[in-house]
């Protein structure tokens, strides 16, 4: 720390600034009971919404990677003219309420939806109240991640190593193959690590697309609200462990990105 | 001194209660069922009582009591059943009183497409159905109105609140559930109600808190909601039943 050159108010309110960031935080992790932490932990309720979360949020981030993957190429390498609306289409989900994204995917593949009729006519499958439903709407709001990670670990690889594989004769899936995603995959990994922890937390767009039923569709950040209404014990230590996964995810990708430099 | 004054009057204008000091807020928690009625009965309050300013609150009733007990500044609590009162009894300044009865029916697409006839329709597999959850008083009756007629479902979704029971029948993403009477009245070209044959008494109880600073206008409100010949009458235009 250098004070002497910055100046006093900067100090005073950067101060501030780190204790309303802090003290929620700290507040967390004083007022859990960790004498009942295990119990709680094993109490059938929160070992449901574990389970489910963990199950959605892996598979959310699966189509996130199979989805926004692609996504992320075409936004590096695709044709000019259609970044820049493709760009906005991926980002919007960012800055939409999950709320919001969550009434759109009712309206879209909902049984009375645009495309969720159809599929309901067909097959007879819908998708709201199940676990499908949850890892759409995890992978909704997490696939920006993955498209944005690897647009911006594209936009490092430089092109003249894939223009050498070309020369050499390589088609362009060996191309891909052999040497983008190699050189794309510290992005392709942190994007995936963020679109998990944004998976995990989850909260608008579950339970207006895919409900809160315990042991269905019920998950740990909507346990966390309901189970502050019932058992706030339970409802904290659940968000502590939620706390303890994002800063898992965030030294984890830390490393990443710095080891991607 | 001309700056000094502008900031005032922008301050004055930012927080606007210069004028009228004597202005007065009441907070009212009110039970999700009773959003539509709220809406009158603020109306109607507010031009009785001159000064005064209805801020109301709806959502489930465990969620009021749940904030109420984490403090939230509420004058009035009004609560669809006596338990999520209770959760907060030591807060309550006096006797919980009954401002209105309901009844519990189940909600249905407009011309009840699946031919539900009664609560025991509702153990059918294939049946989309979505009840309050347990910690809802809505969904504590319905538990109690199932029991009582011995019959086992499997709801496909449990909801923070009556209401959002009520939105996904509206919505078609569930065939049936277990709502208020008033509350598919105040949807009424939405869904269908299917009257219910258990008896089970819904009493919504209302109860002043101690924290109100202003208590005296807080026991107004609940005689005004107790009242037949004007808050009572409100009530009963949206089809809720008088004590």
């Amino acid at each position: 720390m250098r004070s002497r050159h910055t100046p006093l108010p900067v100090t005073a309110l950067a101060v501030a600034g780190v204790v309303f960031l802090g003290l929620p935080l700290l507040a967390l992790l004083l007022r859990t009971p960790w004498d009942r932490a295990a119990e709680l932990l094993g109490a059938p309720a929160v070992r449901d919404a574990l389970r489910i979360s963990l199950i959605a949020s892996i598979l959310a981030v699966a189509v996130a990677v199979l989805l926004g993957g692609p996504l992320g190429y075409v936004l590096a390498r695709g044709p000019r003219r259609l970044r820049g609306a493709l760009r906005a289409l991926v980002l919007l989900p960012l800055v939409l309420p999950p709320v919001v994204g969550g009434v759109a995917l009712l309206l879209a593949f909902g049984r009375r939806g645009i495309a969720g009729a159809v599929i309901a006519d067909a097959t007879g499958v819908t998708l709201p109240f199940s676990l499908a439903g949850v890892v759409m709407a995890e992978a909704f709001v997490a696939l920006p991640f993955v498209a944005l990670a690897v647009e911006a670990g594209l936009r490092r690889v430089d092109p003249g190593l894939e223009q050498a594989a070309a020369t050499l004769g390589a088609p362009p899936w060996t191309r891909l193959r052999r040497v983008t995603l190699p050189l794309a995959a510290p992005a392709l990994g942190a994007g995936a690590a963020l679109a998990w922890a944004r998976a995990l937390g989850e909260f608008g767009a579950t339970i207006t697309f895919a409900g809160s039923l315990p042991g269905v569709t019920e998950t740990m950040p909507v346990a966390v609200y309901l189970e502050l209404q019932g058992d706030p014990g339970a409802a904290y230590v659940l968000s502590i462990l939620l706390l303890a996964v994002s800063v898992l995810v965030l030294g984890v990708t830390g490393l990443r990105v710095r080891a991607g430099r | 001194m001309i700056r000094a004054a502008s900031l005032l009057v922008l301050l004055c204008v930012l927080v606007g209660s210069c004028s009228q000091p004597e202005d007065r807020k009441l907070t009212v928690f009110a039970a999700a069922s009773l959003v539509d009625a709220m809406d009158d009965l603020e109306a109607t309050f507010e031009s009785s009582h001159p000064g005064v300013d209805l801020v109301i609150s709806t959502a489930g009733s465990q969620q009021l009591a749940a904030q109420i007990r984490d403090g939230a500044p509420a004058d009035v609590f009004v609560s669809a059943d006596l338990r999520q009162l209770d959760a907060v009894g030591d807060q309550l300044a006096g006797e919980p009183r009954v401002v209105a009865t309901n009844q519990l029916v189940i909600a249905v697409a407009p011309g009840n497409p699946s031919a539900i006839g009664g609560l025991s329709d509702l153990a059918a597999r294939d049946l989309v159905l979505v009840l309050p959850a347990p910690d809802v008083p809505a969904g504590a009756y319905a538990r109690r109105a199932l029991l009582s007629a011995g019959v086992e479902v499997t709801p496909d979704d449990l909801t923070p609140d009556v209401r959002g029971a009520l939105s996904k029948v509206a919505l078609g993403e569930a065939d049936a559930a277990i709502v208020y009477r008033t509350d598919v009245a105040a949807r009424a070209d939405e869904v269908d109600a299917i009257p219910i044959d258990a008896e089970v008494a819904v009493e919504y109880h209302g109860a002043a808190l101690e924290r109100s600073p202003h208590p005296e206008l807080a026991g107004e409100l609940l005689d005004f909601l107790t009242d037949p010949e004007t808050g009572g009458a409100i009530l009963a235009d949206h089809g809720f039943s008088s004590p």
